[in-house]
């Protein structure tokens, strides 16, 4: 498996992810696309030695599995299948994504990558999974899905830094790893507080602050 | 451009053996349904006994209602002249050809969709107005899937884009084939009003898309139609199976029986599709349709590169 | 001793959730304020040397920044004994919709407070922007949990904004991370480890759209956390539904936390020549962040959102100060002492009302002078602190920023800044004066005029040293002030 495949199957995971109603299929599509990005780095340099293995498969772990696990306990605890009515219909979010894999290709050839990168294609599919991170976060109401949408943002941000950065530290990649587990963790907890609280996940019905 | 007589072969080989392809489809899905199911030559017999038949007009409707029955058949005639297989030329090519033939299939609708709102049935204006509406969507992804291929052989006329293709280019940028693979068969299945998009043997005119505006359509004319909807699925599938098998053994008549076997092999997977899927909710189609285009984008994104 | 400041609370943090019996637990809490403090005081007086590689180091932006979260954190702990023992821990009855809410288990309380300063401090003496970022993040996560104590859906409304909207802008500083990793490698070398010194002194040789790119990246990202217009909306709620003590860390800590993110990348942007730049950036911010708050600020009927608001507006102001340049950022420098001991007095003092009058409706509010005497007057001291006036040390610092504009040439800067701080001068005394003046209609029990100790004595505190602040500045302080202003305008 190259590494153009990879990220071109992201970023089908991505469209999919712009398509899917159904919550379970899509906490499914965010953990595939998690172990595709961990593969990532082991694919991209096999020799890199022990701690980018150890980062992957520790990437890997937390989004293919830890992750998920949380997401489908926020799932039964509330006990919803799918988003029914998001703020943007599926169709129209497939066509806005097509629309963002184009502004990435564009933001890809605008800014010319100076140093070494392992696939031309790792800019406009990182751009790509930002771009459908932010959209997933505003046009849906459940809140798994908002939190799907962060975890494929960030995801987008690990890509690039993979992609471009030969060199980063051990200890930066577990602080922004662990961070990332934290605050999917916390947003979980809060999840399970809300679905007990209102009795559904819905984050339109937070809409008593404001000016 | 001078015609060779074998570039004949491929029209020919259309016309004789397009009926044959739906008889295949049935008879998949007969054997997964645990039936024994129609003979496979039911289509020839079908078409055989309309033209035989006398039609019945309905006083309301006009020429325009005569008339699509018979655009739509030399559309797809026209269509298979523009569609080489198994490595055998067109007898009718010339660079941009695959642009006609996107649009041979939109006259081809155009006019089955007048002639279906011309009888001013409302079921018929409702099949219309869904044909149209799933078209217009399936139409780009068949654009930008035939470009997507086109792009890698720097060439717009269909024969030489399929005779460019090579089975080296499938190892090299196998995953960018694949999507435009994918993006065909949906438009396969949509155009042909295939399952998931449309079922082909429902009763009830609601559920319909395809067959609803061709109701009122009997004899030699309905004849018309199902040979030029057999056309359709032929000249679509030779596409599709010029992209998945780019095998070119030296040989031409093994090539042809290659392709051959590819369409007839396109038959019983389509077959198998409907025996596996449900319909979709008419309002998931839209969905599935613009995923092919999506499909379609991002191998042409590839291409590009 | 930077691994000191670092650790203690963090142990001390874990060790509070474990801690069954109040009693110690409260007393770890101040305690750590305490010892923390104390080693902040050691560090002003000697700076500590670099540790791991250089990874941990204090500068004197760190160390401005680390005074100001010791300082406020001591006051915060104490207040935040004598608030824990007035809330119950039974039940209690909302006194907005009457509903009945729990609140959360003061263990977790306690602790998410101190890892709360762990991250703080760490954010302080990091020298290394992924370090920065994860612990920047670090505060997010821990205070997340501070402001869903209440266990209501108000403020779990407000968690849940807060936790995404910065989660999501956070994310996009650690893409400016990395771009300014991508910047320092210009000609297809392996890029440099993200250390501010290094950075700052190859800046010059570093791709510029790249490096933009990354400014505007960090700009936004550490801009949403540090409350900047327009990406500012989680602040009002989160601020106004959590329990004071918090919004009093949050408005004075936090929100400086996320302004030091901005000033690392400015540094390396300084250094590279790319000053202008950014300088243009961070006044367009700040002004809009001002305008926006005074929109929001007059008319605002709670008081506690109407005090978040204030926090959007000298967010503005600092960002505005290090966007002029010069002696404003000096001034930028000293408000923001001053904004934070002043807005963190403010927020404990409008915690003493909450408590009395059950409401945050500031109509519902009369005579906070005669019910409590004592925040009453903190109150006045306060508002009038924070818009500016004299003799507090708001008024130099602004005024300084002011200066700044004018050396410029900007006229049309400070006309804006002049008229946005008259404008918010107006909105906020309407409603301050009201409140504290007049006959008390509905404080539910009237005390005699006495107060606890513990809610007024940290108020009283930081509004001495704001005062003191405006009167005299000690030679050290200014020194530092004057070194960090310095490391903004040349890059090191």
């Amino acid at each position: 498996m190259s590494v153009d495949s990879i990220l071109i199957l992201v970023a089908l995971t991505n469209l999919m992810l712009l398509a899917y109603s159904r919550l379970g299929a899509s906490i499914r599509v965010t953990a595939a696309q998690g172990i595709l990005l961990g593969l990532l780095p082991l694919v991209a340099s096999p020799h890199a030695g022990w701690h980018a293995a150890l980062i992957a498969v520790g990437s890997m772990a937390l989004k293919g599995v830890v992750f998920p696990r949380l997401m489908f306990r926020a799932l039964r605890e509330a006990k919803v299948q799918r988003e029914i009515e998001p703020f943007v219909g599926y169709n129209v979010s497939l066509l806005i994504g097509v629309a963002a894999l184009a502004v990435s290709i564009w933001i890809g050839q605008q800014l010319p990558v100076p140093g070494a990168t392992i696939s031309s294609l790792v800019v406009p599919v990182a751009m790509f999974s930002i771009l459908v991170g932010l959209f997933l976060i505003i046009s849906r109401k459940k809140a798994v899905n908002q939190v799907l949408g962060f975890l494929v943002l960030e995801n987008g941000v690990y890509t690039f830094g993979v992609g471009l950065i030969q060199h980063t530290s051990l200890l930066v990649e577990l602080g922004v790893l662990l961070d990332v587990f934290v605050a999917v963790f916390v947003m979980g907890i809060i999840i399970f507080h809300i679905s007990r609280e209102f009795d559904h996940i819905d984050t339109d019905a937070l809409s008593s602050l404001k000016d | 451009m001078t015609m060779q007589p074998a570039t004949l072969i491929p029209p020919l080989l259309a016309l004789a053996l397009a009926p044959l392809l739906l008889g295949v489809i049935n008879r998949t899905k007969a054997v997964f349904a645990g039936r024994r199911g129609q003979p496979l030559l039911q289509t020839y017999f079908d078409i055989w006994k309309l033209l035989h038949r006398g039609a019945v007009y309905s006083r309301t409707t006009t020429w325009v209602f005569r008339a699509g029955p018979v655009v739509g058949l030399a559309c797809a005639l026209v269509a298979t002249a523009l569609v080489p297989l198994g490595g055998v030329a067109a007898p009718l090519w010339f660079p941009g050809d695959l642009f006609l033939l996107v649009y041979l299939l939109a006259v081809m609708r155009f006019f089955t969709v007048l002639a279906a709102l011309d009888t001013g049935s409302s079921f018929e204006g409702m099949g219309a107005s869904r044909e149209v509406w799933f078209s217009a969507l399936a139409e780009p992804a068949l654009l930008l899937a035939l470009v997507a291929v086109a792009r890698p052989t720097g060439s717009v006329s269909l024969s030489q884009i399929l005779a460019g293709l090579t089975a080296d280019q499938w190892v090299h940028a196998g995953i960018g084939f694949a999507l435009v693979v994918g993006a065909l068969i949906i438009v396969l299945l949509a155009e042909n009003a295939r399952i998931p998009v449309d079922d082909p043997n429902t009763h009830l005119e609601l559920t319909m898309i395809h067959e609803v505006m061709v109701l009122d359509h009997s004899g030699p004319d309905f004849a018309f139609i199902l040979y030029g909807a057999a056309l359709k699925l032929w000249v679509l599938g030779a596409v599709l199976v010029g992209v998945m098998l780019p095998v070119h053994t030296g040989s031409a008549w093994l090539d042809m029986l290659v392709a051959l076997a590819g369409m007839l092999g396109l038959a019983v997977i389509v077959g198998i599709v409907e025996s596996s899927m449900a319909r979709l909710r008419l309002l998931r189609v839209p969905q599935l349709l613009v995923s092919a285009s999506a499909l379609a984008v991002l191998a042409l994104i590839l291409a590009m590169r | 001793m930077i691994f000191a400041l670092v650790l203690i609370p963090t142990l001390a943090g874990l060790a509070a959730f474990l801690i069954r019996p109040d009693g110690p637990r409260r007393g770890l809490l101040m305690t750590t304020a305490v010892v923390q403090a104390a080693l902040t005081v050691a560090a002003w007086i000697v700076r500590p040397a670099p540790v791991f590689g250089g990874w941990l180091a204090l500068d004197a932006l760190g160390l401005l920044f680390l005074g100001i979260i010791s300082t406020l954190f001591l006051a915060a702990a104490f207040y935040a004994v004598g608030y824990l023992r007035h809330e119950e821990h039974q039940v209690e009855r909302d006194f907005e919709e009457g509903f009945l809410f729990a609140n959360a288990p003061e263990a977790v309380f306690t602790g998410c407070m101190l890892l709360f300063l762990a991250s703080m401090t760490l954010v302080t003496v990091s020298q290394h922007f992924g370090l920065l970022w994860v612990a920047v993040e670090a505060t997010t996560l821990a205070s997340a949990s501070l402001i869903y104590f209440h266990r209501h859906h108000r403020s779990l409304e407000a968690a849940w904004k807060y936790l995404l909207i910065c989660s999501v802008g956070i994310a996009l500083a650690l893409l400016g991370t990395f771009f300014l990793a991508v910047s320092s490698a210009p000609a297809g070398e392996e890029a440099m480890p993200l250390l501010l010194g290094d950075l700052v002194r190859h800046a010059r040789e570093f791709h510029a759209p790249w490096l933009k790119a990354a400014f505007l990246l960090l700009l936004v990202g550490y801009g949403t956390k540090m409350g900047l217009a327009p990406m500012h909306t989680w602040l009002p709620d989160a601020h106004s539904e959590s329990p004071s003590v918090v919004s009093a860390l949050l408005s004075g800590a936090v929100l400086n936390c996320a302004f030091l993110g901005i000033l690392r990348a400015f540094q390396v942007c300084a250094a590279a020549g790319l000053a202008e730049f950014a300088q243009e950036l961070l006044v367009g911010f700040g002004l809009f962040s001002m305008a926006v708050a005074a929109v929001f600020i007059f008319g605002q009927n709670d008081y506690k959102r109407m005090l978040a608001y204030s926090s959007v507006e000298h967010m503005g102001i600092l960002a505005l100060g290090v966007g002029l340049g010069g002696v404003a950022t000096f001034g930028a420098m000293f408000h923001a002492i001053n904004h934070s001991l002043t807005k963190a007095m403010l927020f404990l003092v409008a915690g003493n009302i909450l408590a009395a009058y059950r409401t945050k409706i500031s109509a519902n509010v009369r005579g906070v002078a005669r019910v409590l005497p004592v925040s009453g007057a903190l109150w006045i001291a306060g508002f009038l602190a924070i818009t500016g006036s004299p003799p507090f040390g708001a008024f130099l610092s602004e005024f300084t920023i002011l200066r700044g504009a004018l050396e410029q040439h900007r006229a049309t800067v400070a006309v804006a800044y002049l008229a946005l701080l008259a404008v918010i001068f107006i909105g906020m005394a309407t409603p301050v004066l009201r409140m504290a003046q007049g006959e008390a209609v509905n404080a539910p029990q009237d005390r005699g005029g006495r107060e606890a100790r513990l809610s007024v004595v940290p108020a009283m505190a930081l509004g001495a040293v704001v005062l003191l602040l405006g009167l005299w500045i000690p030679q050290g302080l200014t020194n530092v002030l004057q070194e960090a202003a310095r490391a903004l305008s040349k890059g090191f």
